[in-house]
């Protein structure tokens, strides 16, 4: 017999009817079965720090997305984009977690009490000198339009370099970025309509989406500039130039930015990230108070 | 509002005044007025589309991804359909009885007095 009430009856039904679908069934690990051994030829250290830069991207950024949570235009989209934020979030443990196999955990161990995984002490009990994150991620994330045209830029950039990483040498992140691409497209995908319409909307959401669009684009200027430790990897086959994807990112947000009827601003000159070097913005301590003060607190919490 | 109209719907047909045409967007209008759509998954095992709930969303895109938000994010389904919840006619409650009492006792229409042969699929 298959038929099925309602689709979460089919889902019981798949998953033994225990009823109990709603804690995540049918989820498949991205990890299984990948060799994490870190491949012959290839320093750990750059790997993990490597790891590192890309987690810390998608871990603030995903921390400024859930600043929607209960503050969002409509709950529909309160729940677009706090599911964005949790595709970050789960980039950002496995890639936390492969730059703790890496060995990058050195100084932040010792702030740590009990056993706490390599991810969550890389992520609660680094301080804001520690992050590798670009300012993009961390930067305000203002009005609505803000949020939609930083996710816009950030999603496009990533998407590019993920799916550049899906060949890499390292296993790993290979798999890591295998699972990321989908969902960076449709993050990508739904900035970009929402970018449309705000642009091709109101004379309001006009206003504001150039706006957005003006107070993002600076931004950029730090993306493309591979560190020291990307230009060896580049080298040993395991990470992507970002200079590389520049014009394929810009392509895409001129394309999209055009067609929401927005002025295009003058891209800027490129610059080594700040943010790569460990230098941020006053606007990241108070993001990671918020993202660390309970772990910190209670450092071996469970719920 | 009628009787029939429910919103949050559940195959009811909401009838109340549409919005005003040409009026300056502001923020009651922009806010409340996107339209109500109701939403229908196919599971994985699913043979058909099943109604799953409503939403408002701007237009029929957003709906869409709307939908896939709120209602598959749970690994739920692999297909998606969205309809304005106007744009469904349904049964009224004050014809139930002439609409389906006449069914009620014609037992004659139920294949319950035949063998399903054991190879005929989705009975």
């Amino acid at each position: 017999m298959v038929h099925e009430e309602t689709v979460y009856d089919a889902l019981d039904h798949a998953h033994g009817g225990e009823g109990q679908w709603a804690f995540g069934t049918g989820f498949d690990d991205p990890l299984a079965g990948v060799d994490t051994t870190v491949p012959e030829g290839v320093d750990p250290a750059d790997l993990g720090a490597y790891c590192l830069m890309l987690g810390d991207d998608a871990l603030v950024l995903c921390q400024r997305l859930t600043e929607w949570a209960t503050r969002a235009p409509e709950l529909e989209e309160e729940v677009a984009i706090a599911n964005c934020g949790l595709d970050l979030l789960g980039q950002a443990r496995l890639l936390l977690a492969r730059a703790g196999t890496c060995g990058v955990l050195g100084r932040s161990r010792e702030h740590a009490t009990g056993s706490i995984p390599d991810e969550d002490a890389l992520a609660y009990f680094r301080d804001a000198d520690e992050f590798r994150n670009h300012h993009l991620a961390e930067a305000d994330g203002g009005d609505f339009a803000q949020t939609m045209v930083r996710l816009l830029v950030a999603s496009t950039h990533r998407l590019a370099l993920f799916a550049h990483l899906r060949t890499t040498r390292d296993p790993v992140l290979s798999a890591i970025a295998a699972k990321g691409v989908p969902e960076l497209t449709y993050h990508r995908d739904h900035a970009a309509r929402w970018v449309l319409r705000l642009g091709d909307g109101t004379p309001e959401s006009h206003r504001r989406a150039q706006a957005a669009v003006d107070a993002v684009w600076p931004l950029v200027a730090d993306l493309s500039t591979a560190t020291d430790v990307e230009r060896r990897l580049v080298e040993q086959g395991v990470a992507v130039d970002p200079a590389a994807v520049r014009d394929e990112v810009r392509d895409v947000l001129t394309m999209v930015v055009e067609r929401a009827t927005l002025t295009v601003p003058e891209w800027p000159a490129d610059r080594p990230s700040p943010g790569r070097a460990g230098e941020h913005t006053d606007e990241l301590a108070p993001l990671l108070a918020t993202l660390q003060g309970l772990a910190r607190e209670h450092p071996a919490a469970t719920w | 509002m009628s009787e029939t109209t429910a919103e949050g719907g559940h195959g009811a047909v909401p009838t109340g005044p549409e919005i005003p045409s040409g009026a300056e967007p502001t923020r009651a209008n922009t806010r409340r007025d996107w339209p109500l759509y109701e939403v229908f998954v196919r599971g994985k095992r699913g043979l058909n589309h099943v109604h799953v709930g409503s939403l408002h969303a701007p237009d029929d895109e957003m709906a869409v991804h709307a939908a896939r938000d709120v209602f598959t994010r749970r690994n739920e389904g692999v297909s998606i359909w969205v309809v304005q919840a106007k744009d469904i006619t349904a049964s009224s409650p004050d014809e139930k009885d002439p609409m389906f009492a006449p069914a009620g006792d014609k037992v004659y229409r139920h294949p319950t007095f035949y063998e399903i042969p054991e190879n005929v699929p989705h009975m």
